[in-house]
């Protein structure tokens, strides 16, 4: 109480704080960090490109990890049934496992949210059948309600991202109008509808920046469950096209040369995806622990 | 409690009665039902025949009744691969699916409790933290990767263990079942185990913060005051209150599970019915996928259904004033 | 003394905390004879409680007894090992802990949890068991103890909870039961019954009982001996009359002062100023000095056990003699 403030403490700033408080979340973030920014820049960092035919030499194909390739660079991981390097394929693979697992995240944020949202606000009819919605989807599995629309749309990657987004929104909703309930009965709810505010202003201009802590928890574990999803279905051979994979199917691809012996073809993409997701999670328990303390595990 | 249980039935009635919907919609506006009804390589004059026939050139909502009238019978058509009832086919595969789920969940109990308990009670032990650690681990191991994993260790380093398909099995009831043989033990180990990691992590987890949340609370410094042993508080006081929420989740995860034995039977080959799923989605099976929706949303919501009154027998607090 | 049950000397009880060390009890002496009830007085967070758990080994880490003895009916309970010490609770050493609603397992039946305490100590049948337990609900005054017994404690009210878990420590007919706080989530009649009917039963059996209690009336009713508790010590003892008729302690008085009967009708109720200190790092000296009015530079260092009369004891280098109005 006595103790005087030297320095301004920004909001941010305490944040930033509060989160650097768990050594393993720092690094965990500055893997995600890195992840991003080699999946970002994958056409300028791998040796090759793995989805242009003409750069692949079939002779090449399944060469053990430190062979050299007839260019004389080394493939450090290996080569798949194809001849690509799986260290390039691993960053291309990357990125489009992170492309579809933040897009989809991100689209079912923004639809999950504003109808959680909506459903606060409209209450009535309106939030029952929603949130009904929301209960009947939840009480299902993630991947039984992908492989429903997936056998509804049949395969392939916008259907994956279909399906990925009709499995999130969910729990978006659920979140977003848990959060904007409680907001809804703080005052400065009250003031802005006492100025006669349009009610589309008051719900996003000052209830959702509100929400926004709870939403960004969420986010981020939803971002880990989907492209975790996305692998499985690619795997199972439901998502990305064969020729442009994905960590998911560079791994099934690696499936049958793994009895004999052949373990890197499967072993590394799937490194690299346990990897994204740990730091994902650890990411997030770590958000949730700062943004929400009462919400600890 | 009777009027309760009519309540609770009827709801879950109403729940299928939805998925019901759900799926045919999905299968009759979302997809085109002639060509998932009607085997593509048949002519002109046959397909027309057959669209009479099978009535879609009726109005959609007589359509509706008509595949919930089969639906009821148990009749979801035909298989276009086997050229047998689809619903029989799911039958027929669903016994291996439901050995290694349920398998799954036993390994869950049995790991999952002692591990939670002992990272529970002592938290701060070396134990306590690789538990911890190894349940984030848990789950967020992609489970299909870990199950190529295992086959490379245990059956292509190692070779204790064999690598695919469901081993001798002995029939029982007209079922085969794995279990019951060595070698069908040996081949369930992998898969089941790999199935079973999700289930064991969620399972340590809950039962450590039960621990954590109950040994506390004043109901076991009594039970302490009382001169108990330390087992018995643990053991019955502790862990009879920790088993409520354990048995809860645990039973609305056996859906989960099964709907996931999806991955591991497409990884170990494991003749289930969700092999049978995946490869009817790639061949456009749909009657088999059908079936297999309309089986599997049963399953779930009897199972949440049993759940529920299991609960109330757990809980002596609900049995009470489950009423309302 | 020959008759006294326990005797607590110097007993000192710490949690190592990671910011510091908590004295919840500094140095605590105290005894009670057969038969006789003690009550341990003082504000919230006072270390009635944590001198409760010590006397039965109750006492989990971070915290544990560091100094001092407890000697029951002769034998050094600090330091004994656990399972002698198992032996002992719920047998001839018993506890009543303070709300009703937490203290017996809400998933077990009345009868398992009295059985099983039956059974711990006497190897008896479990008919003849429950026929111990369904006695000893009787005795607490439960109507019908037949049929409760197969109860689960959420269909008991809150006072008929509290009588069972008097039942369960009734149960071995022990020589010392320590009551923390029993009556003060019950609403007054209740407690006034319980209150009577317990006084009744220590009599009878010879139990000694060390009655916890933030409320002074309900100790002037009740005990023989008192014990005023603050910030881990007790800083003023002596029997109930004397105490309650000549307080030396200023806190003493304090608690005095804001017993609501003891004021006439209409005169403001006196409350100590101040708040109980925190028990992290607790400055040396008297730990009342903040809210005394007769703090001097004295009392900057901890004032020794003086014995103002016989059978009394008192830590205060000023003490009050003139009662307050
Ligand atoms: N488990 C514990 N861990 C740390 N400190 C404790 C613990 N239990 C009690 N204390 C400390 O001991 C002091 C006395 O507590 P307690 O005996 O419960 O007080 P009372 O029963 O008089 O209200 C308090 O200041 C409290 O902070
Ligand atoms: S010792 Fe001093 S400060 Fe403490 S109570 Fe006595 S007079 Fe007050
Ligand atoms: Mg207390």
């Amino acid at each position: 109480m006595s103790a005087t403030v030297q320095r301004e403490i920004t909001p941010f700033r305490r944040f930033a704080a509060d989160y650097a408080s768990n050594k393993i979340a720092v690094v965990a973030l500055i893997g995600v960090v890195i992840i991003v920014f080699l999946a970002l820049f994958a056409n300028l960092i791998a040796p090759q490109n793995p989805y242009d035919l003409a750069q692949l030499d079939i002779m090449d194909g399944r060469l053990p990890p430190g062979a050299k390739s007839p260019a004389g660079w080394t493939y450090w991981l290996g080569t798949d049934d194809q001849g690509r390097d799986m260290f390039s394929g691993i960053l291309y693979g990357l990125r489009i496992s992170l492309g579809v697992g933040f897009g989809s995240a991100a689209t079912a944020g923004v639809i999950g949210s504003a109808l959680g949202l909506i459903a606060a606000y409209a209450g009535g009819w309106v939030e029952t059948a929603i949130m009904r919605l929301v209960d009947l989807q939840l009480s299902f599995p993630a991947i039984l309600v992908a492989l429903m629309i997936l056998a509804f749309l049949g395969k392939g990657v916008m259907n994956v991202m279909l399906a990925l987004v009709i499995v999130e929104w969910a729990r978006y909703a659920r979140t977003a109008r848990a959060a904007a309930l409680v907001e809804r009965r703080r005052e400065y709810v009250e003031a802005a509808e006492c100025l006669a505010l349009p009610q589309w202003r008051v719900l996003f201009r000052h209830i959702l920046p509100n929400c926004m802590p709870p939403l960004i928890v969420i986010g981020a574990i939803q971002v880990a469950s989907a492209i975790l999803l996305e692998a499985t279905l690619s795997f199972l051979g439901l998502g990305v096209p064969i020729t442009e994979p994905s960590l998911g199917l560079l791994i099934a691809n690696g499936y049958q040369y793994m009895l004999s012996g052949k373990y890197w073809i499967s072993f590394y993409p799937g490194l690299a995806l346990l990897v994204t997701i740990v730091c994902l999670n650890l990411v997030a328990d770590q958000l949730r622990d700062v943004l929400n303390p009462r919400l600890q595990r | 409690m009777t009027v309760w249980i009519f309540r609770r039935l009827i709801q879950a009635v109403f729940v299928m009665l939805a998925m019901t919907v759900i799926v045919f919609v999905g299968v009759n506006v979302i997809g085109d039902p002639v060509e998932i009804l009607i085997s593509p390589d048949a002519d002109q004059a046959e397909r027309i025949r057959a669209i009479a026939a099978l009535g879609l050139d009726k109005p959609l909502w007589e359509q509706y009744l008509r595949f919930l009238w089969g639906a009821v019978r148990g009749d979801l058509g035909r298989s276009f691969v086997f050229n047998e009832p689809a619903l029989q086919l799911i039958s027929q595969r669903m016994p291996a699916t439901l050995e290694l789920a349920v398998t799954a969940v036993l390994l869950a109990v049995v790991l999952g409790i002692p591990l939670g308990l002992l990272a529970g009670l002592y938290p701060h032990s070396l134990f306590g933290r690789l538990a911890m650690a190894g349940s984030i681990l848990g789950f967020s191991l992609p489970s299909f990767w870990v199950g190529l994993m295992f086959i490379m260790i245990f059956a292509v380093q190692l070779g204790w263990l064999p690598s695919t398909g469901r081993g001798a099995t002995v029939t029982v009831f007209g079922i085969p079942w794995s279990f019951l043989t060595r070698d069908g033990l040996a081949h369930m180990a992998m898969p089941a185990f790999n199935l079973a990691l999700g289930n064991i992590a969620l399972v340590l987890r809950l039962t450590r913060s039960g621990v954590r949340e109950n040994m506390p609370m004043d109901y076991v410094r009594f039970a302490r005051a009382k001169g108990l042993s330390p087992q018995r508080v643990v053991f019955v006081h502790v862990l009879k209150n920790i088993m409520i929420p354990v048995v809860t989740v645990l039973g609305l995860q056996f859906g989960s599970t099964v709907a996931f034995a999806v991955v591991t039977e497409s990884v170990f080959a494991w003749p289930g019915m969700g092999k049978l799923i995946i490869d009817s989605i790639n061949v456009l099976d749909r009657p088999v996928i059908v079936a297999y929706l309309m089986m599997i949303v049963l399953m779930f919501v009897t199972i949440n259904l049993i759940v529920d009154l299991l609960y109330t027998v757990l809980d002596p607090r609900v049995r009470i004033g489950g009423a309302e | 003394m020959t008759d006294a049950t326990l005797v607590v000397t110097n007993l000192q009880t710490h949690f190592q905390m990671r910011n510091g060390v908590v004295r919840a009890v500094d140095g605590v002496s105290f005894e009670v004879r057969r038969g006789k009830i003690l009550g341990l007085v003082g504000e919230s967070g006072s270390g009635k409680s944590v001198t409760g758990f010590s006397i039965l080994g109750l006492v989990d880490p971070p915290g544990g007894i560091v100094g001092g003895s407890i000697k029951f009916l002769g034998r050094e309970l600090v330091g004994m090992a656990e399972p002698e010490l198992r032996g002992l609770r719920g047998n001839r050493i018993a506890m009543v802990f303070q709300d009703p609603m937490m203290t017996l397992n809400p998933v077990l039946r009345i009868d398992t949890q009295m059985i099983e305490t039956v059974r711990a100590h006497a190897d008896v049948s479990h008919a003849e068991a429950r026929t111990r337990s369904r006695d000893a609900l009787g005795l607490v005054g439960i109507p019908s103890p037949d049929e409760r017994l197969s109860s689960y404690p959420h269909q008991f009210s809150g006072g008929m909870r509290q009588r069972g878990a008097i039942a369960i420590a009734l149960l071995h007919q022990p020589d010392l039961i320590v009551a923390d706080e029993p009556t003060t989530a019950l609403d007054v009649t209740i407690q006034a019954q319980i209150l009577s009917e317990v006084q009744k039963l220590a009599a009878n059996f010879g139990t000694a009982l060390i009655w916890i209690t933030h409320d002074l009336s309900v100790v002037a009713g009740l005990a023989d001996d008192i014990a005023v508790m603050y910030a881990g010590r007790i800083v003023e003892s002596g029997s109930v009359e004397s105490v309650l008729d000549r307080p030396l302690h200023p806190y003493t008085h304090g608690l005095i002062g804001s017993v609501p009967s003891r004021n006439k009708r209409g005169s403001k109720l006196r409350q100590i100023p101040g708040m109980t200190p925190s028990m992290l790092g607790l400055p040396p000296g008297c730990a009342f000095r903040q809210r005394c009015e007769r703090a001097s530079e004295e009392c900057k260092v901890s004032p020794p056990i003086t014995h103002p009369a016989p059978e009394r004891t008192l830590r205060c280098f000023h003490p009050q003699l003139e009662l307050a109005a």
